[in-house]
């Protein structure tokens, strides 16, 4: 930066109006609409990386790192289901519509997931035969647009998620912007070529939690009571939501935090609504345990899951199983280093790339462009995200045998502790060092 | 099945539709002694046939997901997403209908003889809906490809972002009918309350009419003069966002 590179004392950004304040009052005067972009929320939040694991020593004795084993499996669905998802590790692929993301990009995921036995979900845009063929196990969105929903998708599907809101705008509703609204995705969608899709932000056939619970009934009723229903909220009122969601009948609760990403969303939205996943995490094993439906009704978290330290910390402090978006995706090669250059040209550049929206994606990930997509192999792409899948759960194993636990669900909030008195409060683990858990 | 509770019976020259083709084999299934879910099983493993449900009671979810040419006639009331999802089927319910009829429905047909609830035929992507009464508020929302028909007037927020298909209502609509609309075709007979965002009255061509008078003769509404009718779709105005249209939403 020209600033940055030619500073010198007496020369001072202020902290309310950074040059990212200045930049954006300029270009909303200029242009008149608010910033739409993609990925989650930039801000720094509290999160995992404000809680620490206690490894076992004396009190405690940890497992063989290399030689015992940690087991990982996880069984999502298995309240009222007559065919409950049995998942090798407890890392699952978030929802992410064909549409947003191109159709190669859409089979990687699929193709690495299957490759280390997990789920991927569709998302707002139906059901892609791609999608259907590369997922072993594939969980179909039920979202407010109803784009492409088909009862036949339905009844192929292995799990059904009512999407009643995501971390990165709940409240809000989808968003697919005319560039990405290809030939193919209009037809899915049944829309006009090259509009702005702006989805609904309510269902069009049921409000509140009595609704919901004859709307589930009715999907149970199609599938013939086969398929696990999971409710997806996106994290706000937690305790409430996971409550009213299990008392309207879900199998399984996804909880999406603030940090949860997005393909396009206001900016304003992405960093000002919502709750930390960490907070959200917390809120909803209340929620479980008050009802005494912890671990019959699982918990799914997403919403800036990084690492096998994420995963393993959302685990202990009591999820069934999380979900990747945002990390699946720069996985597969989204804002990497190789496309710098291209990036540059337009106006982002690696490691900075958000605008998922605007679908000139050089990775031909978050495009709908035929020449941009078919840089995008799904072959690669698939490995790269079983590599990655590979990694979180070593990882997730690793912290685990460490703590002792011979099967990373064993992992518990009393192997936590917090860093901060913020990350204590919202987790309810004690400041390190310390027996205060504030407000406890 | 229910537990030999219900019977298989052969209907001669009998009342309505279900009389046409006296050697089809009817089934008649008694929703006070058969579970929803039974009934529902029997229908989608069903590949043909007539079916008479009785004693619906309001029940939610009744025959659901069809797949197959069945004749399904319902003899009294029903509740939420009754012939939901449908496909192929023909359902036809002799009482009211509760909130979500037919909802998404991809093909075949269902007829309410009495009045729908909201949300009548929310997000149906094919097929005919025929409500003989009124329909609630929401009718036809997100609709992609349905063909909706009510003889009666019809409540607010009607054909909001109606994508496909075509809305035609006899009566009356509430307020904000068709507000955000896509490509959906409105044709409305008596007053409309107000219009939603986006949503004008356009000229009647000729192919509108024809398309209308199609579709009344597929109702069973031939007696309906299409000249009476207008005609309203989007104005196209909010495809693209501009900020000039801000004050719209």
């Amino acid at each position: 930066m020209a600033v940055a590179d030619g500073w010198h004392p007496g020369l001072r950004e202020s902290y309310l109006y950074d040059r990212n304040v200045i930049a954006e009052i300029q270009r909303a005067a200029r242009e008149g609409i608010y910033d739409i972009r993609g990925f989650g929320a930039k801000r720094r939040v509290p999160h995992f990386d404000d809680l620490l694991l206690l490894g076992a020593s004396i009190s405690r004795y940890p497992l063989e790192g290399y030689r015992e084993r940690c087991a990982t499996d996880v069984v999502l669905g298995t309240r009222f289901a007559k065919k409950p998802l049995e998942l090798k590790i407890p890392v699952t692929i978030a929802g992410m519509s064909f549409g947003a993301l191109s159709a190669p990009a859409k089979e990687a995921l699929g193709r690495g997931a299957s490759e280390v036995g997990t789920s991927t979900t569709t998302g707002d845009g139906g059901m892609t035969e791609e999608e259907r063929q590369s997922s072993k196990t594939l969980v179909y969105q039920l979202l407010p647009s109803r784009y492409g929903m088909n009862p036949d998708d339905l009844r192929r599907a292995d799990a059904i998620e009512v999407v009643v809101g995501q971390g990165a705008k709940p409240g809000g509703g989808g968003m697919l912007l005319g560039h990405k609204i290809s030939d193919r995705v209009a037809a899915m969608r049944d829309l006009p070529k090259g509009i702005d899709q702006r989805s609904a932000s309510r269902h069009p056939d049921w409000t509140g939690p009595d609704d919901l619970e004859i709307k589930i009934h009715e999907l149970r009723e199609i599938t013939d009571w086969e398929k696990p229903v999971f409710v997806k909220v996106g994290a706000t009122r937690t305790y409430y939501d996971v409550q009213l969601a299990v008392k309207a009948g879900a199998d399984v609760i996804v909880v999406d935090g603030m940090q949860g990403g997005t393909a396009a969303t206001q900016d304003v939205f992405i960093e000002h609504a919502g709750i930390p996943t960490l907070a959200a995490t917390r809120l909803a094993v209340d929620a479980l345990q008050e009802l005494g439906l912890h671990r019959q009704v699982q918990l799914i978290v997403s919403g800036g899951i990084r690492t096998g330290a994420d995963v393993a910390k959302a685990l202990a402090l009591g999820a069934d199983a999380v979900s990747i978006g945002t990390a699946a995706l720069i996985a597969m090669g989204d804002n990497s280093p190789e496309h710098d250059e291209e990036y540059r040209a337009i106006g982002s550049a690696a490691g900075y790339y958000d605008d998922w929206q605007a679908g000139r994606d050089p990775a031909g990930i978050s495009t709908q462009d035929d020449e941009l997509a078919a840089r995008f192999d799904p072959e690669v792409g698939g490995r790269r995200i079983a590599n990655y899948l590979r990694v979180l759960t070593l990882e997730t194993q690793t912290l685990a045998r460490a703590c002792g636990k011979s099967h990373v669900h064993n992992l518990e909030p009393e192997d936590l502790v917090a860093l901060t008195v913020e990350a204590a409060a919202m987790a309810r683990v004690p400041l390190a060092g310390t027996s205060w858990i504030p407000g406890a | 099945m229910g537990a030999g509770a219900v019977g298989r019976v052969r209907v001669g020259e009998g009342s309505g539709r279900l009389s046409v083709e006296t050697e089809v084999e009817l089934e008649t299934v008694d929703l006070a002694a058969t579970p929803l879910r039974e009934l529902n099983q029997r229908l989608h493993d069903a590949e043909s046939g007539r079916f008479r449900i009785v004693n619906p009671n309001g029940a939610h979810a009744v025959a659901c997901g069809l797949r197959a040419p069945l004749d399904v006639e319902i003899l009294g009331h029903v509740g939420y997403y009754c012939a939901g999802m449908n496909q192929h089927a023909h359902v036809r319910v002799r009482g009211n209908a509760g909130t979500g009829l037919a909802e998404n429905l991809m093909s075949g047909s269902v007829v309410v003889e009495g009045n729908a609830s909201q949300s009548a035929g929310a997000t149906g992507r094919g097929g005919l809906l025929v409500i003989h009464g009124n329909a609630a508020a929401r009718c036809g929302i997100s609709m992609k490809g349905i063909d909706i028909v009510v003889r009666g007037s019809i409540g607010h927020m009607s054909a909001f972002m109606a994508q496909r298909g075509c809305l035609v209502v006899c009566g009356d609509t509430g307020d904000a009918l068709g507000d955000s609309l896509y490509e959906a075709h409105l044709y409305v007979r008596g007053a409309v309350a107000g219009l939603g965002a986006d949503c004008v009255e356009k000229p009647m061509r000729d192919h509108h009419a024809a398309e209308l008078q199609s579709l009344l003769a597929r109702a069973g509404f031939d007696d309906l003069d299409p000249s009476d009718f207008r005609r309203y779709g989007s104005a196209r105005r909010l495809y693209n966002f501009a900020v000039d249209n801000a004050g719209s939403y």
